[in-house]
C-alpha cells in the first residue's frame, strides 16, 4: 500500500510539473508576453518600447530558464536595465537589491508577484481559496445527499415508474451546464420584472457575509449539474446490489422491503458513489468559474478567470498548481477510499 | 401599423384555461403517483384474470391519472402548434407566429417520425430508438435542432430576419413587438424580442443553431478518430506504449478545461500559430485511422486495396491539406498552394474546434482502451490471432465493431457534452467573434441585463439546454435498446 502511494504522489509530481510547464509556456508566447507588457506599461507602447520593457524584466530569456527561476532551482535574475535601474526578480518592492535572496522560486515558498493585483500570489490565493471553500461546502451539502437519496429511491426497484422519473430528472440536470441553470434560475428567482423575487441575482455580498438570501442560487446552480451524474451512477450501483443472491435470500426469508434496501443494499450501494464524489471535484471546479463569474463572487473561479484575461503569469501558474493538486490529489483519494470500502480489492 | 403581438392572441381565450387546468391536474397526478410509490413500495403488480398486468389501489389510480393527465396535456401543446401553423399571425400570437415559422421543420419531423416508425423492424439499432418512449423523446429534440440549423443555414428559411442587422428603436424590445419602420416584405415582428443591440433574438437563436450544428457532431468526431487510432494499440498491445500514452492522457484530464481554455483560445495564442499546427497533428489520425482501415482489410488483394487506397488518400489529403493549410498565414504548415485549397477556416472557428477535439479525445481514448483491454481476452480473437490476421486486422476488424455498442451511445453524449463545452466557450466570449449568434454568446450578451430584461438571455438558455438534453435522453434510449439484445 506505502509503495503504491509513493508511486502515486511521484507520478502526481511529474504530472503537475508537466501542466505548470505547459502553463509557463503557454503565458510566456510572445504576443502574450507583448500584451502583458502593453497592459502593465502603457498601451501605446512601440515595437521597440515593448521590446525594452521585456528585456529590463528578464522577460525575453529562454523559456527554460524562467521555469527553472519560477521553481527555484535556478537563481533569479539581476539585470540593469537600459533605463539604468537594476531589477531582480527576488527584490519585492520594499526590499533592496543587495538584501533580496538568490533564489525565490514555489521551492522556497515564495510563489511570486501577480501583475493583476500587485499583491504576493500566495496572498491571493488563500484568500480566494478560502471564499471557494464556502462555496464548495455549502454545494456539497446540498448535493451528496440529494443525489444519494436520488440514486437510491430509483435503483431500489429498477424499471419502476418512479424509477424513470428520477432517472428522468436526474438526466435534465446533467445536461443543464451552469450557464444555463444559472440563467433559469435568476430569471425565476430574482428578476426585478417578472418572477419571484425571492433571492439576490448576485453573490457579492456573500463574501463577507454569507446569507440565505445571497448564497442559495450559486450554490443550487453548481449542486443540480454535478447531481444528476453522481444520482445515475448511484441508481446503477443500487440496481446492481439489489438484484445480488443475499438480497434474494434476505427476500425469501421474509425480511421487508424497508429493512432490506436500509439494512442490507445501502452499504454496498454507497461504495461506487463514493469514488463518482471525489472524481467530481474537477468538475466542480469548472462550475465555480462559470458561476463565480455569473454571480460577481470573488473566488478562486474569478481569480482564474481574471489571471487568464490578464496573461498574470504568476498568478495563473499558481492557480494551476492548486488546480492540479485538487484534480489529482481526489484521484488518490478515491483510488484508496476505493481500496478500504471495498474489502475484495488488493492492490498488488 | 401591425399591433403588438401577445404570447397567444385569440386562440388563448380558448386553449390557456384548458392547460391550466390539464397542467394543475398533472402535477396533483404527479405528486400522488411519487408518494404512493414510496408508501406502497413493497406491493407487486396483480396479473388480471385476462393476463394483463394491474397495479391496483391507489398506486393504479394514480399511474392513470398522470397518463391521462399528461396526454391532455401534450394534446393542448399540439393544438397550440397546429392551430398557430394554420394561423400564423391572423390571432394566433407569439407562439403561433413561431410555429408557422417552423412549418417546414415540423413537416420534415413528421415525415421522418412517420417513415421510421413504419419500418422500425427493417432499420436495425435506430428502428429499435423507437419502441422506447425516452428514445424517440430524444431523438425528435435532437432532428428538431437538426432540421432546424439545415433549414435555416442550407435553405434559409425559419430566420425573420438577419441575425446582424440592428434595427433603431427595437433595443430590449419585449416578445412580440412590431418592427420599427418596417418596409414591404420585411417581417412585421420582433417574434422573441430585441436584445441589447437591436437585433432579433428569434433569428440570433436559429442561426446560432447552425453554428452548433456544424461544429459540435463533427468535433467529435474527430476526437473519436484521435480516441479511436490511439486507444486501441494502447488497450491492445499495452506495455510501455500503453503507460506512455495513458499518462500522456491523464495529464489533459488534469487540467481544468476552462484553463486550458483560457490558456489556448485567445488571439494572442491563434496570432503564435499554435493551433494550426495543432491542427496540423490532430488531423492527421482520420487520415491515418482510413489508411490503416483499409489496408488491414484489403491487403490480401492489392488490386483492390491500392487504388481504393490510393483515391480516399487522395481526397482525404486534399481536405486535410485545405483545412490546415493557408497560404497567407506563412507558416510551416502552410504549404498548400493556394489555388488548390478548397476552403479556408477563419483562426477563432479553428482554434475553438481544435481546442474542443483536443479536450474530448482523451476521455475517448480511455474508453475505447478499457474497451480493447476487455475485448481482447474474448475468443474470437485468440481465433483470429491463430488465423495469422494482423495486429490492426484485429483491432481494426474485430475488436471495434465489437464495441460500437458502447461507443454509439457515449457519441451521442459527447456530442452533448460538446454543445456544453462550445457554450462554455461563448459564455467566456473566447473564440468566436463577439458578435456571433452561437448560444453561449448570446447567453454572455443577455446575462448582462438579466434582471431587468429576460428575453435576450433565456431563448438561446433554453435552446441549448433542449439540445443537450435530446441528445442524452437519445444516448439513454440507444442504451436501453442496445442491451435489450
Amino acid at each position: 500500500m506505502l509503495r503504491f502511494i509513493l508511486r502515486r504522489i511521484g507520478v502526481m509530481i511529474l504530472t503537475a510539473l508537466c501542466l505548470t510547464f505547459v502553463v509557463f509556456f503557454l503565458t510566456n508566447l510572445y504576443p502574450n508576453l507583448e500584451k502583458l507588457s502593453k497592459t502593465q506599461g502603457d498601451m501605446r507602447m512601440s515595437d521597440e518600447q515593448v521590446q525594452f520593457w521585456l528585456q529590463n524584466r528578464g522577460y525575453d530569456r529562454n523559456v527554460f530558464v524562467k521555469y527553472g527561476e519560477w521553481l527555484g532551482v535556478l537563481p533569479g535574475y539581476v539585470i540593469e536595465g537600459n533605463d539604468g535601474e537594476v531589477r531582480a526578480k527576488c527584490a519585492k518592492p520594499g526590499i533592496a537589491i543587495e538584501d533580496a535572496p538568490r533564489f525565490c522560486g514555489v521551492l522556497q515558498g515564495d510563489w511570486g508577484w501577480s501583475t493583476r493585483f500587485r499583491e504576493n500570489v500566495s496572498g491571493i490565493v488563500f484568500k480566494r481559496l478560502g471564499l471557494t471553500g464556502w462555496l464548495m461546502l455549502a454545494v456539497m451539502c446540498v448535493m451528496v445527499p440529494g443525489a444519494l437519496i436520488i440514486g437510491v429511491l430509483a435503483g431500489m426497484r429498477e424499471g419502476s415508474r418512479m424509477d424513470r422519473t428520477l432517472s428522468t430528472v436526474s438526466i435534465t440536470t446533467t445536461a443543464t451546464p451552469e450557464y444555463v441553470s444559472g440563467v433559469i434560475f435568476i430569471a425565476v428567482f430574482a428578476s426585478s420584472t417578472v418572477g419571484l423575487k425571492w433571492f439576490k441575482g448576485t453573490a457579492t455580498t456573500a463574501m463577507d457575509d454569507i446569507t440565505w438570501e445571497n448564497f442559495t442560487l450559486p450554490v443550487l446552480t453548481i449542486a443540480l449539474y454535478g447531481m444528476g451524474y453522481i444520482a445515475r451512477m448511484t441508481r446503477a450501483s443500487m440496481a446492481e446490489v439489489m438484484t445480488a443472491q443475499y438480497i434474494r435470500t434476505a427476500r425469501l426469508k421474509g425480511v421487508s422491503f424497508t429493512n432490506i434496501v436500509m439494512k442490507h443494499a445501502l452499504r454496498n450501494a454507497l461504495i461506487a458513489p463514493f469514488t463518482v464524489i471525489m472524481l467530481q471535484f474537477p468538475w466542480l471546479l469548472n462550475g465555480v468559474v462559470i458561476v463565480e463569474s455569473l454571480f460577481n463572487y470573488k473566488g478562486f473561479g474569478w481569480t482564474l478567470v481574471e489571471a487568464a484575461g490578464n496573461n498574470d503569469i504568476e498568478l495563473l501558474l499558481g492557480v494551476s498548481v492548486v488546480s492540479v493538486i485538487v484534480v489529482l490529489t481526489t484521484q488518490l483519494i478515491s483510488d484508496i477510499g476505493y481500496v478500504y470500502l471495498n474489502p475484495r480489492i488488493r492492490i498488488s | 401599423m401591425v399591433d403588438q403581438l401577445t404570447w397567444t392572441g385569440a386562440l388563448g381565450t380558448v386553449l390557456n384555461p384548458l392547460l391550466v387546468i390539464a397542467a394543475i391536474a398533472f402535477a396533483v397526478a404527479l405528486v400522488a403517483q411519487f408518494v404512493a410509490g414510496i408508501v406502497y413500495a413493497g406491493q407487486r403488480v396483480q396479473i388480471a384474470p385476462d393476463g394483463t398486468a394491474v397495479t391496483p389501489g391507489m398506486q393504479g389510480l394514480a399511474n392513470r391519472a398522470a397518463k391521462y393527465t399528461f396526454l391532455a396535456l401534450v394534446a393542448i401543446v399540439l393544438a397550440y402548434l397546429l392551430a398557430g401553423m394554420a394561423l400564423a399571425d391572423r390571432g394566433a400570437g407569439i407562439i403561433g407566429a413561431v410555429s408557422a415559422q417552423l412549418a417546414p421543420v415540423w413537416i420534415a419531423l413528421a415525415i421522418t417520425f412517420a417513415a421510421s416508425i413504419t419500418f422500425k423492424r427493417r432499420l436495425g439499432l435506430y428502428g429499435q430508438l423507437f419502441d422506447s418512449v425516452i428514445g424517440m423523446v430524444g431523438f425528435a429534440l435532437v432532428a428538431f435542432w437538426f432540421y432546424t440549423a439545415l433549414f435555416t443555414g442550407v435553405l434559409d428559411l425559419i430566420a425573420t430576419h438577419d441575425p446582424l442587422t440592428q434595427v433603431s428603436g427595437m433595443k430590449n424590445k419585449v416578445p412580440g413587438t412590431p418592427l420599427a419602420g418596417a418596409e414591404e416584405g420585411d417581417f412585421a415582428w420582433y417574434l422573441l424580442g430585441g436584445d441589447n443591440l437591436a437585433r432579433d433574438v428569434f433569428s440570433r437563436v436559429v442561426k446560432g443553431s447552425t453554428i452548433v450544428m456544424a461544429i459540435a457532431p463533427l468535433a467529435t468526431l474527430f476526437a473519436f478518430m484521435v480516441g479511436i487510432t490511439l486507444g486501441l494499440p494502447a488497450g491492445y498491445y499495452g506495455g510501455r506504449l500503453d503507460t506512455v500514452l495513458s499518462f500522456l492522457a491523464n495529464l489533459i484530464l488534469a487540467f481544468p478545461v476552462i484553463l486550458l481554455f483560457y490558456l489556448l483560445v485567445t488571439p494572442e495564442i491563434v496570432a503564435t500559430g499554435i493551433p494550426a499546427y495543432m491542427a496540423a497533428v490532430l488531423f492527421v489520425f482520420p487520415l491515418v485511422f482510413l489508411a490503416v482501415l483499409l489496408n488491414s482489410r484489403y491487403h490480401t488483394q492489392p488490386k483492390v486495396r491500392t487504388p481504393v487506397l490510393a483515391l480516399v488518400m487522395a481526397v482525404g489529403f486534399w481536405l486535410y491539406a485545405s483545412l490546415v493549410s493557408e497560404w497567407d498565414r506563412a507558416t510551416w504548415v502552410d504549404v498548400w498552394p493556394a489555388w488548390m485549397d478548397l476552403f479556408d477556416v477563419p483562426g477563432g472557428v479553428l482554434v475553438v474546434f481544435v481546442s474542443v477535439v483536443f479536450v474530448n479525445s482523451p476521455t475517448v481514448f480511455r474508453i475505447v482502451r478499457g474497451l480493447a483491454l476487455d475485448i481482447k481476452t474474448r475468443d474470437y480473437v485468440a481465433a483470429a490471432q491463430t488465423r495469422g490476421e494482423g495486429p490492426w486486422y484485429i483491432m481494426l476488424w474485430e475488436i471495434l465493431p465489437n464495441a460500437r455498442g458502447p461507443l454509439i451511445v457515449d457519441f451521442c453524449l459527447r456530442v452533448g457534452y460538446t454543445t456544453i463545452l462550445l457554450g462554455t466557450l461563448g459564455f467566456f466570449g473566447l473564440g468566436l467573434p463577439p458578435e456571433s449568434p452561437d448560444w453561449g454568446s448570446t447567453i454572455n450578451e443577455g446575462r448582462k441585463l438579466l434582471s431587468i430584461y429576460l428575453h435576450p438571455a433565456l431563448p438561446p438558455a433554453l435552446a441549448l439546454l433542449s439540445l443537450v438534453l435530446g441528445l442524452n435522453l437519445l444516448a439513454d434510449g440507444l442504451r436501453e435498446e442496445s442491451l435489450r439484445d
